[in-house]
């Protein structure tokens, strides 16, 4: 639609008088909002200097107890001190070179995945990434071939097994969620019936009892001498929860596609599957992209769960610091902010990232 | 008639297997398989499991493992280590995920009989004590009536405090905080006239979180008994006997004054024990089915057992032997006769 009203004519005056009179506009505009204005810049003034001179001025990057004890702020040296042992946990030290490859890896293959939307000639290699890089990961991670040492993956720990929990929970849960969708969407009695006690019983739950119940209680009722390794069953926990809540955030993006779509399918003589394939699923995914990255940000932050059942994530990797050595207790906060700084930087990156895929998308209808 | 006969037949058949896993050394033959022990720890508790910077692991319970290795399979290092919480622990010792439990393990009734556990014996005597501040003027634990004392909720520390005081016929004013760094946080800020936990865990409190460790003490007082060991599933008593010897290994090089120092030269050694313990008079080995040269390995690679307390449990702690000290010494650690 062409437009033919004028734009309304901008302020004029240097940029500092505007600057004033946006000030006052905002900012200053009544009695209640100039109390206000005033309270925050005082709260910010009280709060953000000893913060900064906490953890800059009067902080010490030096790994050793002496330099911590002689400063009054953050004690970062406790960080660099165990830096190898909160991000790898405790893989064999010589080994540590492993996990770090299959890190860059993974992401590396992420990272490629993500941009493929933008450059559509990455979209060929995709798969063959996936099918190629996690073989590679396993080798690296577990050993036992190529010359590589054997490295049981109770030993695994830190960020590589934050990320590799994620993001194997998230290739398969995505696909179990979407068929729970639409089984729960069946007009098959029987199969939309499993799906939806399966949806409400897993929601009903807790994700500690889940990991509980696969960790504590599920090796009882094995015949004896058969044992299920700990991480798979917390993978398999993490991955049967998620894809509850992800059958119900696509049940959402289901019921937004209008009904003609479907009957469009259906009149142009398309199967149940290409139909879905062709026409529903790409609309009702999109729509439901926001909460999806929620759950998935959602299912990251909660891999730190994994740490009551004994498996060390990168939580879980500041924890083995603090008691490596009594003296390094006293210094959990620089501990779990430099956590929470990591955990914080992968969960913002999700979020730009589905904020951009959705305007990607959405080129389509803007035209 | 007939019904009888088959239950007879099954009965008999459930004891031939039930006699059947006990003598077949069925853990002690899966770990001469796979070449290491598989070893349940703390998740990190220093001074006993905990890994370091280089994420290797140590501690008092750590060396227990150790040494099984160094009899069983001839090296220490042989281990692998699989952290617990306490919720997991006895499953995963039942279901074989593990082969021994060495995780500060109390040793109490029902554990041992009902859990189907088998204690291996005592690597650390602990018990509940009372940390105070010196300003308090306070000597003994019968002086604190009406006091208000800092705890961790929901372990057997809180039943054990109000048993205590009712006991006594004291009183007193529970301040109950989840998170260990806080409720010790509280402590020292003076929120609390008390600080109530295992000795072991008073004294490295004391010993890190303090501001200055000599503005406290720990009262004299111990209100309950915590005998900490390794323990291993039923079924397999050869492998229960072997972590039993060779903790008793570790004892008695103590008390035989071995160390892993002067391990090589004691091998000349006149004293029968001494030679007993070594291997240089065979027989020891034999019984438990390894070689004779076992505990000569437990003590060169892992030390005896006051090297292995002073190596962990003083150094990270701070704390001196007390009640863990030899049976010579006054302590309660009294190794069995290795002969």
């Amino acid at each position: 639609m062409a437009t033919s009203t004028q734009l309304p004519p901008g302020p004029s005056g240097t940029s500092s008088q505007r600057a004033i009179g946006w000030v006052r506009k905002n900012l200053f505009n009544s009695w209640f909002n100039s109390v206000l204005t005033i309270l925050a810049i005082a709260f910010v003034v009280w709060i953000v200097p000893p913060i900064f001179e906490w953890a800059f001025v009067k902080a010490t990057l030096t790994p050793s107890i002496e330099a911590c004890r002689a400063v009054s702020g953050a004690c970062w040296g406790f960080v660099n001190a165990n830096l190898r042992l909160i991000i790898f946990g405790v893989y064999p030290y010589d080994e540590q070179w492993r996990p770090l490859l299959a890190m860059v890896i993974l992401l590396g293959i992420i990272i490629a995945s993500l941009a493929s939307v933008k450059y559509p000639r990455l979209q060929k290699l995709v798969l063959p990434m996936w099918g190629l890089g996690i073989p590679a990961i396993a080798i690296l991670m577990w050993g036992g071939i190529l010359g590589l040492t054997y490295v049981q993956n109770s030993s695994w720990g830190g960020l590589p097994l934050t990320l590799i929990l994620s993001t194997i929970g998230v290739v398969f849960a995505f696909p179990l969620g979407l068929l729970l969708a639409l089984g729960r969407q069946s007009h098959m009695p029987a199969i939309k019936t499993i799906s939806v006690v399966y949806i409400e019983v897993i929601r009903g739950v807790p994700l500690i009892t889940v990991l509980f119940m696969a960790s504590v209680m599920f090796p009882l009722f094995l015949p004896e001498g058969v044992s299920i390794d700990k991480l798979l069953r917390a993978q398999i926990g993490i991955i049967l929860f998620t894809a509850a809540y992800l059958a119900e955030v696509f049940r959402g993006g289901l019921q937004a596609v209008p009904r003609g779509q479907f009957e469009a399918g259906d009149s142009l003589g398309l199967s149940y599957w290409q139909s879905m394939r062709l026409i529903i699923l790409p609309q009702a995914l999109r729509l439901v992209i926001p909460p999806t990255v929620n759950s998935f940000i959602s299912m990251f932050k909660d891999t730190t769960l994994v740490v009551i059942i004994g498996l060390f994530d990168l939580l879980g990797g500041v924890k083995l610091a603090l008691r490596s050595d009594p003296a390094w207790t006293k210094y959990y906060v620089e501990g779990y902010l430099f956590a929470a700084a990591i955990f914080f930087l992968i969960c913002y990156s999700m979020a730009r990232y589905s904020a951009y895929l959705e305007k990607e998308l959405r080129k389509g209808e803007r035209r | 008639m007939k019904m009888k006969t088959i239950l007879a037949a099954g009965a008999m058949s459930v004891a031939a297997i039930a006699a059947n896993n006990a003598h077949a050394g069925a853990v002690i033959d899966g770990i001469k398989a796979k070449g290491f022990v598989q070893c349940g720890v703390n998740t990190g508790l220093p001074g006993f499991s905990a890994a370091n910077s280089e994420g290797k692991w140590e501690g008092l319970d750590v060396d227990v493992c150790r040494a099984v290795a160094a009899a069983l399979l001839g090296d220490a290092e042989k281990v692998q280590y699989t952290p617990m919480t306490a919720a997991q622990r006895f499953t995963a010792l039942q279901s074989g995920e593990i082969d021994i439990l060495s995780r500060n393990t109390t040793w109490t009734l029902t554990r041992d009989a009902k859990l189907g556990l088998t204690f291996g014996g005592v690597n650390y005597y602990d018990g509940q004590g009372f940390l105070v501040p010196k300003a308090l003027g306070v000597s003994h634990a019968t002086e604190l009536d009406g006091a208000t004392v800092c705890v961790e909720p929901g372990t057997t520390t809180e039943l054990n405090l109000a048993d205590y005081f009712r006991a006594k016929g004291m009183s007193f004013e529970p301040v109950v905080i989840e998170n260990i760094n806080e409720t010790t946080a509280a402590f020292f800020a003076g929120r609390c006239d008390v600080y109530t936990t295992d000795a072991s865990g008073l004294a490295s409190v004391r010993q890190t979180m303090a501001p200055n460790p000599d503005d406290y003490v720990i009262l004299p007082e111990i209100i309950s008994k915590e005998p900490l060991g390794p323990a291993v599933a039923q079924g397999d008593d050869q492998w229960a006997d072997l972590v039993r010897w060779s903790l008793m290994a570790m004892i008695e090089a103590e008390e035989l004054g071995v160390t892993s120092e002067n391990v090589d030269d004691m091998k000349k050694s006149e004293n029968p024990s001494i030679q007993r313990l070594l291997g240089v008079s065979p027989g020891m080995g034999e019984a438990l089915g390894v070689d004779e040269e076992w505990a000569y390995r437990i003590v060169k690679q892992v030390g005896n057992y006051g090297e292995s307390y002073k190596a962990n449990v003083t150094a990270k702690l701070g704390l001196e032997r007390g009640l863990n000290a030899l049976w010579t010494d006054g302590g309660l650690q009294y190794a069995l006769p290795v002969r």
